[in-house]
């Protein structure tokens, strides 16, 4: 398939592994920021062709495991009230909560629809007057635009049934939060390549030059993820700490100009809470005033909340690159994907489930066949 | 409900080294969520823990697509199956055709050639007569081309609202001439065929439910196997296990097999074929065409040296006119799938956990 399979090349692979291997001399930790890119380099096993030198370790970026509980037991609220119709992404739907996740919401009787789009959650709103929808707007710099437009739309048209639910979150602060934490390991980064495309690269200088750290926004296929390795080990032996475009397919300098434009002209930046991690300056999304009647918060007056997060599961380490998914005594006993303690067990960019699916859950599989077969499909009622 | 554990809450910018925190949990499910249905490792855990157990016989045990039943000198092969998918018709089926193919298919699986098929179905009130006439008639051509005979039936009506147009339940009888095909017979060094392409069916109901389009379109790979099956086996073929890939895709049946068989496989990611649009929705939807569901396709488990034999007859066949080796049985063991990925190195398969959902970004 052109644009994927080159790559994914086995033999260009080995070059870009020999190159590492012969430009490395000593050890340096390298964090990949974005939850995609951990998928990719354990669904791949990149690890394996990387020399021992170089340790990669898995960043804060799964949009999912960094929404914070309380924002979840919201939408969750939201989802069991009865004249409101909770659209989300799919992946945020088996995140759990403080006491359930919105799947089990939309198995007791809420209103659940999972959007492939904000846009199409304005849609139901525009056919079901008679009910309030909300959009649980989740993401990075990556889905803040669309959810931007959705907003603007709905205004435009005077859609005054449709709301917003927001969970944003920005990367280079967390990067820095990172950075200026006690103990911290990390010495080069792999930008995030979506990110990037939105948001440009420039901001990242800063970062690079205060912290001494190169910063190389990189893409998601295996090739672009031993490519971006090998150009971070190069800055990191000779000394440099620059930001560098690995994904430059997909990445401009300056960013995508309309999406910034209509990113700033609803949202604002503000101090948001990340799950696992805590609050961070002016590290996430919040609605400008002029758009607050969009706010789903304050136009069903939910009341802020802290709820208190158990110790069994260590996902605020593993997103903060300080343990692996496998080094949690939970991990693949206390905690699996059908019944997660932590997000990152569940999303399709979280670190825990990335180890689970892809290197198996630390125990033997002792499943048996039968069943399970039956060309029946499933329903959904979206 | 599992007790949610006191430790502190996150305060502040909490990155100093030891600020632990993380979600609560969420406890062992007190209803049917869809994942239950979902083919994957709920409905998995759902049969071995509510049914089995209730149910527990000898046939049962055996864990396969159908139960293989001894009647005196006859040794037949019985099988249900239960029909709901949304819509009703999709590119390249129907629910009609679906169920049809869905039982014999499960039937072929055991190495038995189908005879007879019952039919349920469940009405909502108001669908209209002819959507139902249509689904009528393509269960007749699917059954004529199967083989089989439709012998008896049932028909209820529910209220308006509590039915999703139509559901239709299949069981159905074949008979087996031969040892039956169960994973214990797999052997290692076994060859792993798969009949075709993956993911077509699941990427097929998907887009149209979602009003997704895709450039090329897709159609679903429902078909019957009954055909290639039984040429593949009085081809003298010794095929030592058959399974039909359904909802958990490739990988959950992959996964399951082994399980039960006790032995590893390891299979190459570069040979299991996915048509080029399916591969290029299954990207942009965030999906692994190992877990996408399938209703025409099949991996069979062979002597490697009849490997040749094999591919060659599945291919005079439309319907398995894609088939080729994806792999091979490597120990016993503890029933552990291992696949090599694009770039060459080996990973874990995993059964389908939950449902596949779109992602975020």
């Amino acid at each position: 398939m052109k644009f994927i399979d080159e790559y994914r090349d086995a033999k260009a692979a080995s070059r870009f592994a020999r190159d590492i291997a012969k430009t490395v001399t000593r050890p340096w930790k390298i964090m990949e920021v974005c939850g995609g890119q951990t998928h990719a380099i354990i669904r791949f096993g990149i690890e394996e062709l990387l020399p021992g030198e170089v340790t990669l370790i898995h960043g804060p970026g799964c949009p999912v495991c960094v929404t914070p509980l309380e924002l979840i037991d919201k939408a969750v609220e939201l989802a069991s009230r009865p004249n409101i119709i909770l659209c989300s992404f799919g992946d945020m739907l088996r995140v759990p909560g403080s006491r359930t996740d919105l799947l089990t919401v939309k198995a007791e009787g809420g209103r659940v629809r999972v959007a492939y789009s904000p846009m199409d959650a304005l849609e139901i709103a525009r056919n079901h007057p008679d009910k309030e929808v909300v959009f649980f707007a989740v993401g990075f710099e990556t889905t803040a635009p669309a959810n931007a437009m959705a907003v603007l739309q709905a205004a435009r048209h005077k859609i005054t049934n449709f709301s917003v639910l927001v969970s944003h979150v920005l990367v280079p602060p967390a990067m820095e939060a990172i950075l200026s934490s006690q103990g911290n390991q990390v010495q080069g980064f792999l930008g995030a390549g979506h990110v990037c495309t939105v948001m440009g690269i420039e901001e990242y200088h800063p970062l690079a030059l205060r912290y001494r750290v190169p910063i190389v926004v990189t893409g998601f296929e295996p090739l672009d993820i031993l490519q971006g390795i090998s150009m971070c080990v190069k800055q990191l032996e000779e000394g440099r700490a620059e930001v560098e475009n690995q994904y430059s397919r997909s990445v401009r300098p300056e960013g995508n100009l309309n999406a910034i434009r209509t990113m700033s002209e609803v949202f604002e930046a503000g101090t948001r809470k990340w799950r696992g991690i805590g609050e961070i300056p002016n590290s996430g999304l919040r609605l400008r005033e002029a758009y607050q009647k969009f706010d789903a918060e304050l136009r069903f007056g939910l009341a802020d909340s802290t709820c208190e997060e158990p110790a069994d599961c260590i996902s605020g380490l593993v997103l903060q690159g300080r343990k692996k998914p496998d080094e949690c005594p939970a991990f693949g006993t206390l905690c699996t994907p059908d019944r997660p303690l932590g997000a990152p067990m569940v999303s399709t960019e979280g670190a825990c489930a990335a180890y689970y699916r892809y290197r198996g859950n630390g125990t033997a599989h002792s499943t048996t066949a039968g069943g399970t077969k039956g060309p029946d499909e499933q329903r959904k009622r979206s | 409900m599992k007790k949610i554990n006191s430790m502190n809450p996150v305060k502040g910018s909490a990155l100093a080294e030891g600020a632990v925190a993380c979600p609560a949990p969420v406890s062992g499910h007190t209803s049917i969520q869809m994942a239950h249905g979902g083919g994957g490792r709920l409905s998995h855990e759902l049969i071995e823990k509510l049914f089995f157990p209730a149910f527990a016989n000898a046939a049962l045990e055996e864990r396969h697509d159908g139960a293989v039943l001894d009647l005196g000198d006859e040794r037949l092969a019985f099988t249900t199956d239960s029909h709901v998918v949304s819509p009703l018709f999709f590119p390249g089926g129907d629910i009609g055709k679906l169920a049809v193919c869905g039982t014999v298919n499960d039937l072929a699986m055991c190495g038995a050639r189908p005879l007879w098929l019952s039919a349920g179905f469940i009405i909502e009130e108001g669908l209209p007569m002819e959507t139902l006439k249509r689904v009528v008639e393509s269960m007749r051509s699917a059954a004529g081309e199967a083989g089989v005979q439709l012998v008896t039936g049932d028909t209820k009506v529910v209220d308006r609202g509590k039915g999703d147009g139509l559901y239709i339940n299949t069981a159905g009888i074949g008979r087996l001439n031969r040892t039956g095909l169960v994973p214990s017979r797999i052997r290692p060094g076994d060859a792993i065929l798969l009949s075709g392409d993956l993911a077509r069916h699941g990427i097929a109901v998907m887009a149209l439910r979602e009003g997704l389009e895709f450039e090329g379109g897709v159609e679903s790979d429902c078909a019957s196997l009954v055909r290639p099956v039984m040429a593949l086996l009085d081809a003298g073929v010794d095929v030592h296990c058959l399974r039909d890939l359904t909802r958990g895709g490739l990988a959950t049946a992959l996964v399951e097999t082994a399980g039960t068989a006790g032995m590893q496989f390891r299979i190459d990611e570069t040979l299991t074929p996915v048509n080029e649009t399916v591969r290029g929705a299954c990207e942009i939807l965030g999906l692994d065409p190992l877990y996408v569901a399938n209703e025409g396709r099949l991996i069979a488990f062979l002597p490697e040296e009849q490997a040749e034999a094999a591919l060659e007859t599945l291919r005079r066949f439309d319907e398995t006119g894609g088939a080729c080796v994806i792999g091979r049985v490597m120990r016993e063991g503890s029933g552990t799938v291992t696949l090599k990925s694009a770039i060459g190195v080996d990973r874990v398969v995993d059964m389908l956990s939950g449902e596949q959902l779109p992602r975020i970004c």
